[in-house]
């Protein structure tokens, strides 16, 4: 080297120039003594190789991804819940193999001694009698379920699915910080951010031995096939709703796994038995994996307020026709005063101590334990013992270090004594630093690690990573997302191959063509007001812009043809000269929208997500603010394209199964109607001049008119192209036309040769129009139709949707 | 004392129920050495598609009905004999109040009568600093814990005003406490929040009480409806024992006992899930006739 070179910079050293780990914790790139630790030299030579641009747009993919697949989560607010975009921290955690399989092996032995303490405490409840768990702390449990005292679990055990909150402490080994037994959530994001972040470094990813996801998600299946009674399908995921904080992974994971996902009332019991409401009739089920509180899953024996959960359910468990994934009460585990126990419990169930411990607690309940917390408190978390939020998730009144959360200035000596039995401490938590990208900069940030485990046949399977929440800043408290916090892919790396197979079961000999699902009766029911309201729209907005259009023309609301439209438009809520905003979606068009939205909304595991996001544009395109006239229309005009994108993208990409049935059928009796009840007033003989011009024109077949008829319009041939033409894809009886097809293939049309009622009716309705002429079709024989058509719609929920 | 029972409890809906799916507990206990049911029969109108018989978490007797058709209405009937046993406590050999709290907590135990199940919150019971305070100021330290028990009890007899429309059946304790009035319901919701929050166990009993006073005794409250009163747990050595509130006695054979639970909650009569859109309204009807 020349003397007066430059010294030659390492563009590893660059890179990690502003990663400093601060004192006395762990970090999980570099070793104590400062060296790299060898699990994250190849990635970060990889990475190291790259300018900033480069690495910002690598993550630019990640991040694009995660935008069209729709992932958010709900941030709660003061009063009210927003969808936020996922917050990928993109640098994964990167795990050793050898250091994985050490985590493994403990929190399988972990599990096992929850599913044994699980079965005591609901069985001959040996712990509280030998002394080794307090009977108040169990008694006063809201998650210790009276109920199932006594009830064995169908499946034989009490826990099949489980997430433990892991992080490495100062010293370098691993903590359980919390363990996740009711209806653990994230094993989707874990999915999401693996996607995304594989796309951010797609050529490292395809050569490195990092461990896949797709070998434990098959397991997952296949464990579902095991325990359930009957076909897979039946298996089914069981959520609170779209108001969830983990409603978006319930239909994520719904779709990845090809499962049903149910509400309560998608639920009912018969003769001790859970069935499914289908569109068949009702179904039976053995299989649900629940991602609700136990507490809301039944309202007959658990809390009785919730309007979440299904009758019965809690009595179908104890006739042992149904497994639970976990049984309901399995959420006890979770409650932090357990961790004080933990120890001495595996010491005497197991005659061994825990091979990762959890963090250090003190349940005040104990004159021991209390004393010692009274003493200790200034360097301790002290919170409620029954809380079931993670050491990082300050909740309600938390003292830490002495000093309370929430500003109190009560002292916490008092507390602990006034409160003790409701108290635990614990030691203060202190996580390792992992690699965070902020700024353009590699910065070090508080982590911990989400592990999900599986109980198979052949015992606990890990899932080979997990996800990683990553702080926003030094303090571990502000390490959740509600919190400001993000989350990281976690890539656990072998030293040998992996196995790259997917997570369907692949050879399957002789191939079988699988069978469609059964559609639940609520799922119908949203599709088919999501046809009739997703129509209803495009017809209202249609006769904006008609409207705007001509009062461009004339700027008289009061003409006579403006007035008779108004007085329609009113029959929809609608008033023309008036449109709300559409956020508020009170009223008019933006009512009309929401309605639709909120319908899709209960059904997202059912339509692709470029569907739902089309949907979405139509609903945030603003329509308010444009003054009356010609802008208004133009604007009307912009929805409508939005509209068909939508619609296109429904009936061109949606399998003809039941579920797009009930949307056809929805949208036509919607169309069929809104036709005859507008030729009902606009091609009345008293109807104002320009009344027939205005009809074709808000019936979409102004081209059609002039081919078919080249004079001009007259109530007759108004009439005939609109309601009466079967040819006109816009006429009322081209689409009753078409509600008499798709009903004739729904379960129960036709059974042995039996019309069933909703048949009948349909065949009376579409008779009655078809042997109409255009010359002897009235105004009230018209709207006499339309009466018809809307009646077909309370039969069809009577018959499908009840 | 035995007795026959009449009873019947009818909801009218305003609009159709479909779907309905109740827990009934209706039907007199069988305690050993304390009451003996020689019949009961419990129907339900219209005839449900199921019914199954069970006993819950406390040893209650449940009857689950379903309905799979709709109806209007729902009513349900108990006609029983049963052999009233129970008499006062003759011996207060209750722990003193002063040690009350140590000695539940020494009970390591959670089998139904535990006395663990009836401390601190439970769904229908929330500690209140003003009901707390209430029950201090009306015992003294020397006192045992059955002298405590009668002691607040009796004061919030002469204390509370009995009065059918001041609450509803979902009015807090605290809430009828703060207006002194109530019904039966309040009397032994507001004595339970009372004792728990001096760390006495205590518990919600629901049942029927004789409808005709006794000889020259004054016709007792509640006898027109299914009615409630406490218990206390006095220690391990004398266990249970029973307090009306709204009448200010200890139990005795005038009460026949149905349910007993933590609170209302657990020993609601008639439990219920129905898909309907509308309001209902229901009525009571009691007997309890002492058999000479």
């Amino acid at each position: 080297m020349p003397p007066n070179a430059p010294p030659m910079i390492d563009p590893l050293d660059q890179l990690l120039a502003n990663y400093q780990p601060p004192d006395g914790v762990a970090d999980e790139l570099y070793f104590p003594d400062g060296r790299v630790r060898p699990v994250w030299r190849n990635f970060l030579n990889h990475v190291s190789g790259q300018s900033t641009d480069e690495i910002l747009n690598r993550f630019g993919r990640g991040d694009q991804y995660l935008r069209d697949a729709g992932v958010f989560y709900r941030q709660y607010g003061a009063d009210e819940s927003i969808e936020r975009t996922w917050p990928l921290s993109h640098i994964p955690v990167l795990i050793d193999g050898d250091e994985w399989q050490w985590i493994s092996e403990g929190l399988v032995q972990r599990a096992d001694l929850l599913e044994e303490v699980c079965a005591d405490l609901y069985g001959a409840n040996r712990l509280v009698a030998d002394g080794h768990l307090p009977a108040s702390l169990i008694a006063s449990s809201r998650e210790w379920l009276r109920p199932m005292v006594g009830v064995t679990p169908r499946s034989g055990n009490f826990l099949h699915f489980l997430a433990f909150e892991i992080g490495r402490g100062p010293d370098g080994t691993w903590w359980v910080l919390g363990d996740r037994t009711q209806a653990p959530s994230g094993a989707g994001f874990a999915l999401e951010n693996r996607v995304a972040t594989s796309l951010a470094f797609a050529d490292y990813f395809r050569e490195a031995n990092i461990e896949r996801f797709a070998g434990f998600f098959r397991q997952f299946r296949r464990t579902l096939r095991e325990l359930s009674d009957d076909a897979f399908d039946q298996a089914t995921i069981m959520t609170p709703g779209p108001m969830n904080d983990t409603y978006f992974e319930h239909t994520y994971i719904a779709r990845y796994l090809g499962m049903n996902l149910l509400e309560g009332e998608d639920l009912v019991v018969e003769g001790g038995q859970v069935m499914m409401r289908t569109v068949e009739g009702p179904k039976p089920i053995s299989v649900i994996w629940r991602r609700l509180d136990a507490a809301f899953a039944d309202p007959l024996e658990l809390e009785e307020k919730s309007r979440l959960g299904t009758p019965g359910l809690v009595n179908a468990i104890r006739n042992g026709n149904v497994s639970m994934i976990n049984a309901l009460g399995a959420g006890v585990l979770e409650m932090r005063a357990f961790l004080a126990f933990m120890p001495r419990i595996c010491e005497h169930l197991r005659g061994e101590s825990l091979k990762i411990p959890n963090v250090a607690t003190w349940w005040c309940g104990q004159p021991t334990e209390h004393a010692h917390v009274l003493q200790n408190y200034d360097r301790m978390m002290v919170s409620w013992a029954r809380s079931i939020s993670l050491p990082f998730e300050v909740d309600g009144e938390t003292a830490i270090a002495g000093r309370f959360t929430n500003g109190s200035d009560m002292p916490v000596e008092d507390w602990i004594n006034a409160r003790g039995p409701d108290l635990v401490g614990q030691e203060a938590v202190k996580l390792s630093t992992s690699p965070a990208f902020v700024d353009g900069q590699i910065v070090a940030r508080p982590m911990s690690l989400r592990v999900f485990m599986l109980r198979t046949g052949n015992g606990w399977q890990v899932m080979p990573g997990g996800y990683a929440r990553i702080g926003r800043t030094d303090d571990p408290t502000a390490l959740t997302m509600q919190h400001g916090g993000s989350v990281s892919d976690v890539w656990v790396m072998r030293d040998h191959p992996v196995s790259k197979e997917g997570v369907l079961d692949g050879k399957q000999k002789p191939y079988l063509r699988a069978q469609p699902g059964l559609l639940p009766s609520r799922a119908a029911d949203n599709l088919f007001w999501l046809g009739r309201y997703v129509e209803r729209a495009e017809f209202v907005i249609r006769m904006l812009r008609a409207y705007h259009v001509r009062l461009a023309e004339t700027s008289d609301t009061n003409s006579a043809l403006l007035q008779s439209l108004s007085g329609f438009l009113q029959s929809y809520g609608v008033d023309p000269t008036l449109n709300g905003p559409i956020s508020s979606g009170t009223a008019g068009l933006g009512e009309i929208l929401n309605n639709a939205m909120s319908a899709a909304g209960k059904i997202r595991d059912r339509f692709s997500t470029d569907g739902w996001a089309a949907l979405h544009d139509v609903a945030n395109t603003a329509y308010d603010g444009f003054p009356p006239g010609m802008e208004t229309a133009n604007q009307m005009g912009v929805l409508l394209r939005k509209l068909s994108g939508f619609s296109g993208l429904v009936h061109e990409n949606m399998y003809r199964f039941a579920g797009w049935r009930f949307l056809t059928i929805g949208r036509s009796l919607e169309r069929a109607y809104g036709i005859l009840a507008m030729v009902a007033i606009l091609a009345d003989e008293n109807a104002p001049e320009g009344a027939l011009d205005l009809a074709i024109e808000i019936g979409d077949s102004v081209m059609t008119h002039r081919r078919r008829y080249a004079i001009t319009s007259t109530h007759e041939s108004v009439v005939d192209l609109l309601a009466l033409d079967e040819m006109n894809p816009r006429s009322a009886f081209y689409h009753l036309t078409e509600v008499k097809r798709q009903v004739d293939y729904l379960p129960g049309a036709n059974t042995n040769g039996q019309m069933s009622e909703l048949s009948k009716s349909i065949l009376k309705a579409h008779t009655a129009l078809a042997v109409e002429t255009a010359d002897r079709l009235s105004s009230a024989q018209a709207s006499q139709h339309a009466g018809q058509i809307s009646d077909l719609s309370e039969l069809i929920s009577q018959h499908y949707f009840r | 004392m035995l007795y026959d029972i009449k009873l019947t409890i009818s909801y009218d809906y305003e609009r159709l129920a479909d779907a309905g799916r109740h827990l009934l507990r209706l039907q007199p206990l069988n305690l050993d050495g304390e009451q003996r049911v020689v019949s009961s029969v419990l129907t339900v109108e219209p005839v449900p598609t199921e019914r199954s018989d069970r006993f819950d978490f406390f040893g209650n007797p449940v009857v689950e009905v379903s309905f799979a058709g709709s109806h209007f209405d729902m009513s349900c009937s108990v006609r029983a004999r049963v052999d009233r046993i129970q008499t006062p406590p003759s011996f207060d050999i209750s722990t003193p109040i002063s040690r009350i709290a140590e000695e539940a907590n020494s009970v390591s135990s959670l089998a139904p009568n535990a006395p663990a199940h009836f401390l601190g919150e439970s769904p229908r019971i929330a500690l209140d600093p003003t009901m707390t305070a209430y029950a201090r100021n009306n015992i003294l330290p020397g006192m045992t814990t059955m002298e405590a028990v009668c002691s607040i009890g009796t004061a919030l007899f002469n204390d509370m005003e009995f009065d059918p429309i001041a609450t509803t059946a979902d009015t807090p304790a605290a809430e009828a406490f703060e207006r002194r009035r109530g019904v039966c319901q309040d009397f032994t919701h507001i004595m339970i929040a009372c004792l728990r929050g001096i760390s006495v166990p205590a518990g919600y009993v629901s049942g029927f009480l004789r409808t005709l006073p006794p000889e020259n005794g004054p016709r007792l409250e509640g006898s027109d409806a299914m009615h409630a009163w406490v218990r206390a747990w006095c220690g391990k050595e004398f266990g249970w024992l029973e307090f009306d509130p709204t009448n200010a006695i200890v139990v005795g054979s005038d009460h026949i006992v149905v349910a007993r639970g933590r609170d209302y909650s657990d020993v609601n009569p008639v439990n219920g899930a129905m898909r309907t859109s509308g309001d209902q309204t229901s009525s009571q009807a009691v007997d309890v006739i002492p058999l000479p």
